[in-house]
């Protein structure tokens, strides 16, 4: 397989199961607002999974379609980082399981920069079918960004309740950051763009070094991408072929 | 900062009429496109300016209906009474000579 085709996989990947996670929120989000929001976001997330998919299809000239790759591989061929596809809410009480605020915002909050960033790399780059669709991602991931941005700021900078739970969401999910600059040199314009967000929010940074969680690269992931998978995945497969 | 709380100075949370769950109303208004005027879309809650703004971005422009949005706390919004109804405007109901009819609207100006 082509270096090409890793990469792109890796992108779309990436934007396809932050789609899907996103998509959770559908109909459970605190209001009916904030509802379409984080549905409007998956909805980016997924357009740009589509143009990504079917263009490593193409790339790897095996006769795979977006929806084959989406729907008919299996948890140890998909290549997003780990972040992805962490679950919406905190492995510990009390947060709750149908989904914690605040860590799809961490989520959202390190996703977007990092993805902003990495599209507009692309849209400067040789390839032009693939900086054609990093041009247009990236106007989205800026506004991602903003929105994960206001979101931060308020529960950071908000009550006490509000305070902890950003910051223990910020705990949690800042060792997976690290696997998203494995492939390009990105993080310290990365660290620049968050950096200012936490303090402004008044959230500790947490060090950088300590505990780095890997493998999604490399098609190593944790069990919540396979369950992930089985949700996304259970109605192609039990249709296969079948059209609207 | 106080962006958490949503009551910085000049702004003060919005009360009554928040649907009893304690978030400000904000009336939506969208200009379709350079040319035309801003015009009533709906409503939504919001904690603050900036939340309503980009709720408002999400639940009224995500079909391209808009270049422009602004957003107004519903209860600063002063509006006739049905009571007034008749004082207010039944006297404009015989004063034809108030519309301009005796010209022709050039052609090219569609939104004259």
């Amino acid at each position: 397989m082509s270096a090409a085709f890793e990469t792109v996989l890796a992108l779309g990947d990436d934007a396809l199961i932050a789609a899907q996670r996103l998509a959770e929120w559908c109909s459970r989000a605190p209001d009916v607002e904030e509802d379409i929001a984080l549905a409007n976001l998956a909805l980016d997330q997924l357009g740009t999974a589509r143009l990504l998919l079917s263009y490593a299809g193409e790339l790897e000239g095996a006769g795979r379609d977006e929806d084959a790759l989406a729907f008919l591989r299996d948890d140890h061929e998909f290549r997003n980082a780990l972040l992805v596809e962490l679950p919406n809410h905190h492995p510990e009480p009390p947060s709750p399981r149908s989904g914690d605020f605040a860590i799809t915002m961490a989520k959202l909050l390190f996703l977007a920069a990092y993805q902003r960033d990495r599209y507009r790399q692309l849209a400067a780059g040789p390839d032009r079918d693939l900086a054609a669709i990093a041009a247009k991602a990236a106007k989205e991931s800026a506004y991602h960004l903003d929105y994960a941005t206001l979101w931060t700021l308020r529960l950071g900078d908000g009550t006490q309740e509000s305070h902890a739970r950003m910051q223990r969401a910020v705990d949690e999910i800042w060792p997976y950051t690290y696997e998203l600059f494995d492939d390009n040199d990105l993080r310290p314009g990365w660290l620049a763009a968050v950096e200012p967000v936490l303090a402004e929010a008044t959230l500790t940074r947490p060090p950088e070094g300590g505990w780095q969680p890997r493998g999604g690269r490399a098609g190593r992931h944790t069990e919540h991408l396979s369950r992930l998978l089985a949700e996304m995945q259970v109605v192609h497969r039990a249709h296969l072929g079948a059209r609207w | 900062m106080n962006s958490g709380t949503g009551s910085s100075a000049g702004q003060e949370p919005v009360t009554g009429e928040d649907g009893g769950v304690g978030v400000p109303l904000w009336e939506v208004f969208v200009r379709p496109r350079r040319g035309l005027s801003h015009a009533h879309v709906g409503s939504l809650h919001a904690p603050d300016a900036a939340t309503a703004l980009r709720h408002a971005r999400d639940v009224y422009t995500r079909r391209q209906e808009g270049v422009s949005i602004w957003v107004v706390p519903a209860a600063q919004i002063t509006a006739s009474s049905p009571e007034e109804k008749d004082a207010f405007f039944d006297p404009a109901a015989d004063k034809a000579y108030r519309h301009p009819t005796f010209y022709p609207v050039p052609d090219g100006v569609p939104h004259l």
